[in-house]
């Protein structure tokens, strides 16, 4: 038989474009050993304060080793539902309102598996995180894209939201403050989109994961507006926060009916999420918080040292009032942003993502993670102004 | 908060060029806020964390942590004679503590025949201390923040991710 093995790929799967950031990694692997400074990461740099990371050895030492409930330790439920109340204000029953899982990451897909019908249309602010797009496709949902723009500092508005509303509408997906423009919405901007999903009837994911990482003012959650945590699953995890990335630990709180909805398709596919990742997320929620701040801090610092250094260089960039990422416009460079990133990396070895990766909007800005050393962003920077003095030439 | 402060309550290794660009003023400034600090004796100066007890580095590789009974004077308390004891470079650090004892002293030395000396001839004859208990220390795991064997692991984060 020589047919091509292919032909067995559903369709669906097989037409998925590859990850644009995917092609980057492969780039950048192949310069391995010659001194990169990456801010093409998306994480942060910090390990998992040892705190947590020695509650998980302990629990390991307990013989911690077998399933919990579907839904998630129960412990850890009442923890999260304490903690979602205190910072954002919103209510959960830890009984029947709060599901564990594997990262964000799962948490969206299960929603979207749970609530999504086949044809129905699901809008989202773009550019935006890589998965979003797919995750819709994959449940065979129709992706609506709402653009955001530089000149909002990429908040995402009412307008922008109705002008690309069609007919079919059933759900919003917000990620606020959005990896990778660090744009978020205020109270103001906020409270119009919840008035538009009111009217139009729009069941709301809402992915926070970068919630803390807010520098100026405090964060909004939509769900704790009037009127939306009935139609709003808050999504949410430990990775960014935490600095718990690999543990893969995230939840979702919403209405019962539908956190069960959700938990239907979890416990067929995935079971539970780890246990003992489940453990040292409790840590963190119970004595993590310090380390939550000191974290912030010093991403705080970087971002102003960073912002300032593009605007000095000639790359446009507003301050991202939250996550860790810069997204700076690089057409004054005179290049595209693939271009660009290419160039940097091959010339003077600094790897930025182009924003093109993360949909048609992010075009003429790259996306910069500041969650890196002083020392390795300072150098960088110089890497970058050099680049940008040579292109002018 | 000083700025400058804020970066060193971080415990980074910044040089005073680089402590400009991050906070964002010219050395010259980042030099006055460190003189400033320095003035108000917030900042007491720099050094460097080493692992005493590699060859090379073993100038002061024996370490006592001393626990001292004193008399507190009538108008002086414990100041007067902490403050004398603290101005023996073999002292490293000094403090007044709760509890069963009066002064934690830290003494550095060469070798073991040196710090017992500077016990038994120095501080020990100090008018005013009661008694001595020395312990000498027998291994360091962390030093000025620092872990001293099992640092972390190099990472082998991905270079670029979503």
């Amino acid at each position: 038989m020589s047919a091509d093995p292919k032909r067995w790929v559903a369709g669906h799967v097989a037409s998925l474009p590859k990850s644009g950031i995917r092609d980057f990694f492969e780039l950048v692997a192949k310069m391995k050993g010659q001194d990169v400074i990456s801010l093409g990461v998306g994480e942060p740099d910090f390990v998992t304060p040892w705190h947590i990371r020695e509650a998980a050895i302990y629990a390991l030492e307990k013989g911690k080793t077998y399933y919990t409930s579907n839904l998630g330790m129960i412990e850890l439920r009442r923890a999260i539902s304490t903690y979602v109340t205190e910072h954002f204000g919103v209510n959960y029953r830890p009984e029947d309102e709060v599901i564990i899982t594997v990262g964000v990451s799962e948490a969206i897909d299960l929603a979207l598996r749970a609530l999504c019908n086949p044809g129905d249309k699901v809008m989202y602010h773009q550019p935006c995180y890589v998965s979003y797009h797919p995750s819709i496709t994959l449940v065979h949902g129709e992706a609506v894209a709402v653009p955001t723009y530089a000149k909002d500092q990429f908040a995402l508005t009412a307008e922008a939201l109705r002008a690309a509303w069609v007919h079919g509408c059933k759900i919003l997906m917000l990620n606020l403050p959005c990896n990778p423009t660090g744009g978020t919405c205020n109270l103001e901007q906020l409270t119009k989109i919840a008035e538009f999903c009111r009217e139009k009837d729009l069941l709301v994911m809402s992915d926070e994961i970068y919630s803390e990482l807010t520098f100026e003012g405090s964060h909004t959650s939509i769900a704790s507006l009037p009127g939306m945590a009935e139609r709003t699953i808050f999504l949410h995890g430990f990775s960014k926060a935490f600095a718990m990335t690999g543990w893969r630990i995230g939840y979702a709180c919403g209405p019962a009916a539908l956190i069960d909805a959700m938990m239907k398709v979890h416990q067929y596919t995935m079971l539970c999420a780890s246990i003992i990742a489940q453990e040292a997320a409790l840590e963190a929620l119970q004595r993590g918080w310090d380390s939550v701040c000191k974290m912030r801090d010093q991403y705080h610092r970087r971002r102003d040292l960073v912002v300032r250094r593009f605007n000095e260089i000639g790359l446009k960039c507003h301050a991202p009032r939250g996550s860790f990422y810069a997204f700076p416009d690089v057409t004054s460079s005179g290049l595209t942003e693939k271009n660009f990133a290419v160039g940097l990396l091959e010339k003077e070895k600094v790897a930025v993502v182009p924003g093109i990766a993360f949909g048609v909007n992010g075009t003429g800005h790259v996306r910069a993670c500041f969650a890196t050393s002083y020392e390795q962003l300072i150098t960088a920077c110089d890497r970058i102004d050099r680049f940008v003095q040579g292109q002018a030439r | 908060m000083n700025p400058v402060l804020k970066l060193l309550l971080e415990g980074g290794r910044l040089t005073t060029a680089q402590m400009a660009l991050v906070v964002g003023l010219s050395e010259v400034e980042v030099q006055q806020h460190l003189e400033q600090l320095k003035k108000d004796k917030i900042f007491l100066g720099w050094r460097p964390v080493l692992d005493l007890s590699r060859e090379a580095a073993a100038g002061a590789a024996v370490r006592a942590v001393i626990e001292v009974k004193v008399t507190p004077e009538r108008g002086g308390g414990f100041n007067r004679l902490a403050e004398r004891l603290a101005r023996f470079d073999e002292v490293e650090s000094c403090y007044l503590m709760s509890g069963g004892y009066d002064l934690l002293v830290i003494v550095d030395g060469s070798s073991l025949q040196k710090v017992a000396g500077f016990v038994s001839e120095k501080l020990s004859t100090l008018e005013g201390i009661l008694s001595t208990s020395t312990h000498f220390m027998l291994r360091s795991y962390k030093e000025g923040g620092f872990l001293v064997e099992q640092a972390e692991a190099q990472s082998s984060r991905l270079n670029v991710a979503p």
